[in-house]
């Protein structure tokens, strides 16, 4: 067992107690989810015709649609958001205020603004109706302003974190402004925020099932179909969390690998909304 | 445009039930992210792997399946928080709609709030605690003196960013009937239809203003617990 900042190594009697805490842990753990079986079955949701949509091949193949197009809003609002990121990080990095300032105003206000408040925007404004974008790629947009906007402070940290006598160099041989940005910088902010980007792919993967709000594809619109059919409300949610949580931990398993071959133990700061560039730092936002 | 300023108590009344549930949610949260991190960092194994696990499940999941969870999954198996409305003190009733939402909210947010404070806990280093036992501090005291007042400080940044996001949260709400902010913005840009923009930004700016007072006041708290390192 690995030292504790919290706790000295336990003798002989603090090991007993906690065996005896292990007890009642594992009583109280064994207690809570006998307690969910016993309502599950008290409530007949054990049956096998309400679980048997989620093995029957055309329901399964429904699924693994509305997987893929979930999937694919948050590939593409990701690709996208990296752009209006880099195009706004960059932006707020500029020496000339006419350019920091909207760049600034634009980066806090789409971090401040809940992404279903922007997609129920983009839908109702533009999304339906004829020659309407549709629910899809409302979705689509309200994801890539959110999270472009996040990635914005995450690619202005990154550029940041770069060493300061890098750029000095760059200068020092003559590059100009946009050699030094496009030579020097960013290739090495991009490997610092590799994860930070991939953690970003699963707060926008999770995001995408907010389109349930506004009928777009996906997994939690399959989900809702196939319960509205078969009334199996528990087993459809049961079944599509375990798909997101499944599909979100691949990709964390992912970050980790990439933090672990390409960056070490080197973190990045961000900071929050609102706040001082210089004095904080956050985790990736829920 | 007319419409929301003739109607602007209702733009208030949303944002009031926005701030409620930020509220309410918030304060459940902490107490239960607390309660999750001290068992996550305890001494005792079987709890701290439960805890881990059920960390990494909600933060994986998404909220609007939380939210499903409890207002769609809920009701079949008989949980319906309906006896929530029986209770009143004096005046005040809660809805079961409030309540449900309350407590998809807290359960979400409390895994967060969890990782935050283990977080905190983590950024202190261990010589600080060896230092702490070898000038003869008691268990008590070096938590006291020494460990927490660290990691609470070291808590502060990413426990603040974590209640800004559950702010921005309580906006999944407004799906499962609550009528706070995002839902008005929808009736008001619906009734609107040349205004959609404006109506857009007027709920915008609200959410703006109070993300930069929770923000505001987590950087008044930090910097009033800064001590020189």
């Amino acid at each position: 067992m690995t030292a504790s900042v919290l706790f000295d190594a336990p003798g002989p009697r603090t090991r007993a107690r906690h065996r005896i805490y292990s007890v009642l842990g594992v009583v109280a753990l064994l207690g809570l989810v006998g307690a969910v079986a016993w309502r599950f079955q008290d409530r007949g949701q054990f049956a096998y015709d309400l679980w048997e949509p989620f093995i029957t091949p055309e329901y399964v193949q429904a699924l693994a649609e509305g997987l893929l197009d979930t999937l694919q809003m948050a590939a593409l609002s990701i690709v996208f958001a990296v752009v209006f990121g880099v195009a706004f990080g960059i932006g707020k990095l500029s020496e000339h205020a006419w350019v920091r300032w909207p760049c600034w105003l634009v980066v806090e206000f789409f971090r401040a603004v809940p992404v279903l408040l922007m997609m129920y925007f983009v839908y109702f404004a533009y999304g339906v109706g004829d020659g309407g974008i549709g629910a899809y790629w409302s979705v689509v947009i309200a994801l890539t302003v959110y999270n472009g906007a996040v990635l914005a402070e995450i690619f202005r940290a990154g550029i940041n974190a770069v060493p300061r006598g890098q750029a000095e160099a760059a200068y020092a041989i003559g590059m100009r402004k946009s050699q030094v940005m496009n030579l020097v910088l960013l290739p090495q902010a991009v490997k610092i925020m590799l994860p930070s980007i991939i953690s970003q792919c699963v707060v926008a993967l999770k995001d995408t099932s907010l389109g349930f709000a506004i009928g777009a594809p996906g997994l939690t619109f399959v989900g809702q179909q196939i319960y509205g059919e078969f009334q199996n409300q528990v087993q459809a949610a049961v079944v599509v969390t375990a798909i997101y949580v499944a599909v979100n931990l691949v990709l964390t398993a992912i970050a980790t690998w990439v933090q672990r071959k390409y960056v070490g133990e080197k973190k990045l700061v961000v900071p929050m909304i609102g706040a001082a560039a210089e004095d904080r730092g956050i985790l990736p936002a829920p | 445009m007319d419409d929301l300023f003739s109607n602007f108590d209702l733009y208030l009344k949303a944002f009031g039930v926005t701030v409620a549930l930020f509220a309410v949610s918030g304060v459940v949260s902490l107490l239960l992210g607390a309660l999750l991190a001290s068992l996550r960092v305890g001494p005792v194994a079987v709890l701290a792997r439960a805890v881990s696990v059920y960390v990494t499940l909600v933060r994986n999941t998404p909220l609007l399946m939380i939210f499903i969870f409890m207002a769609v999954a809920g009701p079949r198996l008989g949980y319906t928080f309906k006896s929530i409305e029986d209770l009143s003190v004096g005046d005040w009733s809660v809805s079961a709609f409030f309540f449900r939402s309350c407590v998809a909210l807290s359960l979400y947010t409390s895994a967060f709030v969890c990782e935050a404070f283990r977080s905190g806990i983590n950024a202190v280093p261990l010589g600080q605690a060896e230092a702490a036992r070898a000038i003869g501090l008691t268990f008590a005291g070096s938590m006291r003196q020494v460990i927490l007042p660290q990691a609470l400080r070291a808590t502060v940044p990413p426990l603040v960013s974590v209640q800004i996001a559950l702010l921005k949260n309580t906006s999944v709400a407004a799906v499962f009937g609550m009528a706070e902010a995002t839902f008005r913005m929808k009736f008001f840009s619906n009734r609107n239809a040349d205004d959609r923009i404006l109506v857009f930004l007027a709920f915008g700016v609200g959410y703006v203003v109070l993300v930069e007072i929770v923000s505001f006041a987590g950087a008044r708290l930090e910097r009033r617990w800064a001590v020189a390192r």
